[in-house]
């Protein structure tokens, strides 16, 4: 099954790329697109990617994440904001700015963790339905202060829209970012090197360290875990927290990284794919990371092919719809979900509230 | 005899049962104390108070003489005290030294270290001699290797008061034995064992000393020496016992079950057929006992007669109808019964009241439901009348299935089941932690309805209830019958001999026959 999973990923990123290098040829050398198309997917990938670890740490204990959707959205507007007011009214440099948005962003998503724990774990609310109360809080929210801060009369600016503190520089990764054709790959902005690194602490964390054994145990059988004095509510909000912080900085992605603007919804389901990413992925940090970089680059294809859009043959011409690529990262979605490329099997215990002096 | 833990005047209360009511008891080092009692007595209730599960709501508990307040699992970790419960508390998809060291995990240098947990549950195996494999997934094995994980982990924590819920329920003959040999090496080492069964064999076997509850209290003490099956029985169920069934010779009819060469694969890739080329019949009004250690292909049997699962090949005939690969619901439309072997998986939706669960055979049909809607009033009529006929100890038909005990759970099945025309009933280990005032009820109605005219299948690991109720026997070695007697024809050492794979002839036992067979059934123990 495992094996089944891989095979997909392979090829259907080698069909996306070779689709690009093969319409591009004429123009640019075949490894140049290459080496493009793999900078910009993981450059892209990278909010799938933390959306799928937040999920990875949430359901590794037990609690289902519905709202990484709604914490990346809320994240992104509060980074923003805070790094719009901290450069616009407090005067701070453009860097200082973004990273303290990156900051607000984090504490945003993990504030948010602690909304749904509270809900999940506390209250034994329906995980499904805490996730979907985030969601729409987070629209809800996002739409409401873009709208009073930015715009209304009790505008934080004066009315006036302030200049973004622009977004986020690339990091020069020493020696490799030098090398020809391929250097582009290895200069990415500093969200986008942190969703990798995150891939493997997460995985560190929860296949090596004790704190990663006793949540997943919590997972699996939060009563087993209780049996030998596991706290199962505390590992629960401690991981959910992570969680939501994670979120938050896969939030931070969209407006201090990406684009230097904020616009209502901008997450654009983003947070559901990565939670398509984080079941395909088998709940594990690398597999749930194979798999974001697959709709990673159905994005990048999509970007990519821009580039060549007149060299696009007439047969092919569907290829030039952007609606129509634009469907690829979902009909991916779909089709992953449908389970015909080989099922997962989530935690045991994965949604499932947990009580003290319940039986078994 | 000094006392190690003492329990004085524990008082417990879930929504409105009395669970436990002013209870005392006493363990004292390096005994064996047994604590017996009708389902639903509160045994596994003082067990979780005294592990610290479960809080009381009055008493006192004293370690050594020294009162003690324990607020969760590890205050009694902490305190020495260790616990093996009724439903295995293991991870089923970690490996055997992850389940052994959670919660108490050697590391080095902020990581895991896995390589002196293995050494160290290598250790602990080697001197108590409980053989495991530490780095075997717990999914994979036999009950009774899961059990002895669960033992090693309170080992681990360096426990000298081991506490076992029901132990030996789920474990084979040979198994019991083995399990009684380690615990009498654990007390010969100091440690103070408790635990609870309903099997008085085995009490007066093992035990140092009896305690015996009825609902909530305790009601009795004993030693062994003593006392005998009958008096503890009375003890336990407040009258005499009959621990014989009695019964008139069967008088077979028409062949109701039919089961020519079936064949059923082995789960999870395992290889090997978990049922081989296995033909036999039973007619209306006799009960045909399969014997044979747990994990046999028994459980594979059974699922593919009554429809739970695939045969690979062969027939299974209901009456002379084919009947191979049809759906439960056409099987019970039919006048099946089955008591599935693991009841809280396949017997029961747990979350769903006693009245519920009473009727989910039945709720499309009147007097349930009529034209499509169900009728609340008839199935709590239903649920009433079923739960003073069975003594099922339940507040009210509303209670959820998950908050009754055990024992109590598995005679909401047996109400279920054999309370509707029964053609054929299919009993798979029907009295699997019962208690015995139980058994001897279930007993009955399993002659009973065999009297009534119906076929019975009953499989068991319980040589004496093969015994007891079997007009013929089959033994079942392998995935294969490798015997087929009547009942008055064949000894308990015979069928002992069978059941381990000596054919008649043979000298010697194939070494470790029956075990390399057992994980196929393993998978039910652990399951949350
Ligand atoms: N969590 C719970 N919620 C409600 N009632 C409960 C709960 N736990 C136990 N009870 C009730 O308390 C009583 C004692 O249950 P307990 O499990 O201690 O019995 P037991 O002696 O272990 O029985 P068995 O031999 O069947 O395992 C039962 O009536 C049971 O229904
Ligand atoms: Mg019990």
């Amino acid at each position: 099954m495992v094996y089944r999973r891989y095979a997909f990923i392979a090829v259907v990123v080698s069909v996306l790329v070779l689709v690009v290098v093969l319409v591009g040829a004429s123009q640019v050398p075949p490894l140049t697109i290459v080496a493009s198309m793999a900078a910009t997917t993981l450059a892209v990938a990278t909010p799938l990617t933390l959306g799928a670890l937040s999920g990875v740490f949430c359901e590794r204990s037990g609690v289902v994440n519905l709202g990484i959707e709604g914490m990346m959205l809320a994240a992104a507007f509060s980074g923003w904001f805070g790094s719009i007011y901290a450069s616009a009214v407090l005067g701070i440099p453009p860097l200082p700015s973004l990273l303290l948005g990156v900051v607000i962003a984090v504490a945003t998503g993990a504030l948010l963790g602690l909304l749904l724990a509270a809900l999940a774990v506390t209250y034994s609310v329906d995980q499904i339905l805490a996730g979907t109360v985030i969601n729409l809080l987070a629209v809800g929210l996002t739409g409401f202060f873009n709208r009073q801060l930015f715009f209304g009369p009790a505008s934080a600016f004066g009315g006036q829209v302030p200049h973004a503190p622009g977004v986020l520089p690339r990091l020069h990764v020493p020696l490799l970012a030098d090398l020809p054709v391929v250097g582009p790959v290895f200069e990415q902005q500093p969200i986008a090197v942190a969703a990798v690194v995150l891939v493997g602490l997460t995985h560190l964390v929860l296949f090596r360290t004790r704190w990663g054994l006793r949540a997943r145990a919590v997972g699996e059988h939060p009563r087993a875990a209780a049996t030998v004095g596991i706290d199962v509510v505390r590992v629960r909000y401690v991981n959910v927290v992570i969680g939501g912080a994670i979120a938050g900085l896969g939030g931070a992605y969209f407006t201090l990284e990406s684009v230097p603007s904020f616009e209502p919804m901008m997450t654009n389901g983003r947070g559901f794919i990565s939670l398509a990413a984080m079941i395909f992925g088998d709940w594990t940090p690398f597999g749930s990371w194979a798999a974001a970089l697959v709709f990673g680059a159905a994005q990048a294809f999509q970007i990519n092919l821009q580039l060549f859009r007149d060299q696009i043959p007439p047969s092919w011409s569907f290829l030039q719809q952007s609606s129509v690529v634009g469907l690829v990262p979902y009909l991916l979605t779909l089709l992953i979900l449908t389970g015909v490329i080989g099922k997962t099997t989530p935690p045991a215990a994965d949604g499932q509230p947990y009580e003290p002096e319940g039986r078994r | 005899m000094k006392a190690v833990l003492e329990a004085r005047g524990i008082t417990k209360r879930f929504s409105g049962v009395l669970a436990n009511d002013r209870v005392d008891l006493d363990l004292g080092e390096g005994e064996i104390h047994a604590l017996l009692g009708e389902n639903g007595a509160g045994k596994s209730t003082l067990m979780n108070i005294l592990y610290g599960l479960v809080r009381p709501d009055e008493g006192e508990l004293r370690r050594s003489g020294r009162p003690v307040s324990l607020r969760s699992p590890s205050d009694a970790i902490a305190l020495g005290i260790g616990m093996v419960h009724q439903h295995f508390m293991l991870i089923p998809v970690f490996t055997v030294a992850e389940n052994i060291v959670l919660g108490a995990e050697p590391v080095r240098r902020g990581l895991l270290d896995r390589g002196s947990a293995s050494a160290e549950v290598r250790g602990l195996s080697a001197r108590y001699g409980l053989d495991v494999d530490p780095d075997a997934r717990v999914e994979d094995l036999p009950v009774g290797v899961q059990q002895r994980v669960e033992i090693l982990k309170a080992l681990y924590r360096k426990a000298e008061i081991l506490i076992l819920d029901e132990p030996t329920a789920v474990l084979t003959p040979q198994e019991v034995d083995e399990l009684f040999r380690v615990l009498r090496g654990l007390t010969s080492r100091g440690v103070s064992v408790l635990f609870i069964t309903h099997k008085l064999r085995e009490v007066l076997a093992v035990a140092d000393r009896v305690t015996v509850m009825r609902a909530g209290k305790v009601v009795g003490a004993a030693i062994p020496a003593e006392t005998d099956e009958r008096g503890l029985a009375a003890m336990m169920v407040g009258r005499e016992v009959v621990l014989q069934v009695s019964k008139a010779p069967a008088r077979p009819k028409a062949v109701v079950l039919e089961v020519e060469r079936l064949g059923v694969a082995g789960r999870r890739g395992s290889g090997g057929d978990a049922v081989r080329d296995v033909s036999f019949s039973v007619r209306a009004g006799e009960i045909l006992g399969i014997a044979g250690v747990q994990g046999n292909g028994q459980t594979e049997l059974v699922e593919a007669v009554t429809g739970l699962s695939p045969a690979r090949d062969g027939r299974v005939l209901l009456r002379g109808r084919d009947v191979t690969g049809a759906l439960p619901r056409a099987l019970i439309e039919r006048g099946v019964s089955h008591v599935p072997e693991d009841r809280q998986r396949h017997g029961l939706v747990l979350s769903y009241s006693v009245a519920d669960n009473l009727v989910l055979c039945t709720y499309h049909r009147a007097p349930f439901a009529v034209r499509g809607v169900l009728r609340d009033d008839a199935r709590e009529e239903n649920a009433r009348r079923l739960i003073k006929a069975y003594d099922i100890r339940a507040p009210g038909p509303g209670t959820p299935v998950s908050a009754l005990s055990g024992g109590n759970q598995q005679k909401v099945i047996l109400a279920r089941e054999m309370s509707r025309p029964v053609e054929l009933l299919v009993a798979s280990q029907p009295t699997r932690g019962v208690d015995v005032g139980s058994i001897e009820h279930i007993h009955r109605e399993i002659v009973a309805a065999r009297d009534a005219g119906a076929a019975v299948l009953l499989v068991s690991a319980e040589l004496d209830e093969i015994l007891a109720l079997s007009d013929r026997i089959a033994v079942m070695y392998r995935g294969g019958l490798v015997a087929m007697r009547d009942a008055g024809a064949v000894s308990r050492t015979e069928l002992g001999m069978l059941m381990a794979g000596v054919l008649p002839g043979e000298a010697a036992p194939a070494p470790g026959a029956g075990e390399e067979a057992a994980p196929a059934s393993a998978a039910g123990g652990a399951e949350a």
